[in-house]
């Protein structure tokens, strides 16, 4: 273009030329889509909730999963034994033999008594602090850890307790650890429906939210299409800006969910060793979300952000072929 | 360099807008396209451009038939045909300067490599001092001779324009003739759609008047 410029127009150019802008000249080239708009900052907040609640959902279900296989592996391999009190019986006496009837069997790891402060503690909840365990006829237990590759011989068991403690029973949790597998794989089947949804509905609402972000952007479309830009230009810019602003929503309400993880193993690892923190102990654990739980939040999060990068190129492609179709007789 | 032979253009289930058209545009030609309002001027520059395909007739561009042109062929075809839209089309989110480098940029060039034509162009459309400006506090104008040189910017063989001087008065409309024929003068073919009477008789050059569908040329 060197040679257009002749004199020939001078008319336009009244005004002496300003020296060249040099803080202007070097800042760096304009985003081809605009940074920062309503529709956009929208986006990033429908796209932070949505990822927000679906790492909730997500920490909910693995903890309900982990609990529920833990409680399978811990009830399996623990057996009680019940010693109610009755008169003539010297408790903690009768306690010892029990326990060293069943350490006499193989396949028994290990028999442990419940001592008196941690069952006052079981049953402060129901008869509150400062129990006198003397003054009430309360049954004390024997927790028998078990190997569970080589069970005891319960039926023998069960016949020497008798003879020997009249008041003594033995529970190999059979009923619950039947029961309880049934009731887990139901639990968990139920989160992974919920689940399901909640991530159905992050994948509806993330991509339909892009779309509306990308509708006020049918006039750059247009103007860049028309001084010649290549369609695979056009929808790798809008999908760089829609990743990154898709990447900034997701890992705010990632980061959030993880913090609210962390915040409940904090105050479960804290209530430990109180009458609420040995409930919630009982049953989920020490309430932490593993590792895996934290991977889930990252892989939701790439998910959600490559999900909206995926939508604004697609809507850019589909809306230039549109532009490009219109021959007039199907305009 | 373009050839028309018996284009017809209608828009859904509409009358036919344009009937039995045919024409050609030579290399470094000079001509006005005028009718009245809703004649289809800017439908006919549309087809120029290749954004519309016509309803029937032959449409022949450097050489090659619109039928055969693919969606992917489009961008190369655009870079040698400048348009300035009736509405200007600019990116209210850029500089002037950004503007008129727009269709170089997409294409992957340099900013180094094309910012001195830029800013030359500029300055020929005697915009030189409004290199920063944003398009929403430009005249109108103004706004007209940003289109301009983002038009002109990869040096076209032909240059569109519509209406261009609709926006303006009529001494500014006087010295964007003659830019336009400067730029003729310099080798690029140029065909302005217009419906200013004023502005036709200022230059003796080839008229083709668009009325009720059909084509009509004064050379
Ligand atoms: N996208 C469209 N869909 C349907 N009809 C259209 C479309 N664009 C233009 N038309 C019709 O085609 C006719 C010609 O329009 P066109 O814009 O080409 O006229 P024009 O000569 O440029 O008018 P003006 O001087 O007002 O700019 C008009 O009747 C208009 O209503
Ligand atoms: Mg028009």
């Amino acid at each position: 273009m060197t040679d257009v410029a002749t004199d020939d127009l001078d008319e336009f150019r009244a005004e002496p030329m300003p020296a060249r802008n040099r803080s202007a000249s070097r800042r760096k080239p304009t985003p081809i889509v605009p940074p920062r708009n309503v529709a956009g900052t929208a986006l990033a907040i429908v796209i932070g909730i949505m990822t927000f609640l679906s790492c909730l959902t997500l920490g909910a279900v693995s903890l309900v999963r982990d609990s529920a296989s833990r409680w399978e592996v811990q009830i399996a391999s623990e057996a009680t034994i019940q010693i109610k009190p009755a008169d003539e019986l010297d408790m903690e006496a009768a306690l010892e033999k029990a326990a060293a009837i069943a350490s006499g069997y193989a396949g028994v790891t290990e028999a442990r008594i419940v001592d008196r402060a941690a069952t006052a503690r079981l049953l402060e909840p129901w008869l509150g602090e400062g129990l006198d365990l003397d003054q009430l006829p309360v049954p004390r237990l024997v927790v028998v850890k078990i190997d569970k590759q080589h069970l005891p011989d319960f039926t023998g068991l069960r016949i020497a307790l008798a003879d020997a403690l009249p008041t003594a029973s033995l529970d190999d949790h059979r009923t619950w650890v039947d029961r309880l597998v049934a009731m887990a794989h139901t639990t968990v089947a139920i989160g992974f429906a919920v689940l399901s949804l909640m991530l159905a509905a992050t994948v509806l609402s993330v991509v339909f939210a892009t779309r509306g972000a990308m509708s006020g952007n049918n006039g750059i479309i247009e103007v860049l299409h028309f001084v010649g830009a290549e369609g695979r230009y056009i929808a790798g810019q809008f999908r760089r800006h829609f990743l990154v602003n898709g990447f900034r929503g997701a890992a705010i309400g990632g980061l959030a969910a993880a913090a609210t993880f962390a915040a409940f193993s904090l105050w479960s690892a804290r209530n430990l060793a109180t009458p609420q923190g040995d409930q919630a102990n009982a049953l989920f654990g020490s309430f932490s979300i593993g590792v895996n739980g934290y991977l889930g939040v990252l892989l939701i999060v790439l998910v959600v952000s490559f999900l909206t990068a995926a939508t604004s190129h697609i809507t850019v492609l589909a809306y230039l072929s549109e532009l490009d179709s219109k021959s007039a007789s199907e305009d | 360099m373009i050839r028309f032979e018996n284009v017809g253009l209608r828009y859904g289930m509409g009358p036919e807008i344009l009937r039995d058209v045919s024409f050609t545009i030579p290399q470094r030609s000079f001509q006005f396209l005028s009718g009245p309002s809703g004649a289809g001027k800017t439908s006919l520059l549309r087809l120029l451009f290749l954004s519309l395909k016509p309803t029937r007739g032959l449409v022949n561009v450097f050489g090659r038939d619109r039928a055969t042109i693919t969606r992917s062929d489009l961008p190369m075809f655009r870079r040698r045909i400048g348009i300035v839209f009736q509405d200007f089309r600019l990116l209210d989110h850029m500089t002037t300067y950004e503007n008129v480098g727009l269709p170089l940029r997409v294409r992957g060039r340099s900013e180094a490599s094309y910012k001195g034509d830029v800013i030359e162009l500029l300055k020929w459309v005697g915009l030189g001092d409004r290199m920063h400006a944003m398009p929403p506090v430009l005249s109108g104008g103004e706004k007209q001779r940003v289109a301009i040189a983002r038009a002109l910017i990869e040096q076209p063989e032909i240059l569109l324009a519509d209406e261009p001087t609709g926006n303006v008065d009529p001494p500014l409309a006087r010295r964007l003739l003659r830019l336009f024929i400067e730029l003729n003068r310099l080798g690029t073919a140029v065909v302005i759609a217009t419906h200013d009477i004023a502005l036709m008789e200022q230059v003796d050059a080839r008229r083709m008047i668009l009325a009720d569908g059909r084509l009509h040329i004064h050379d």
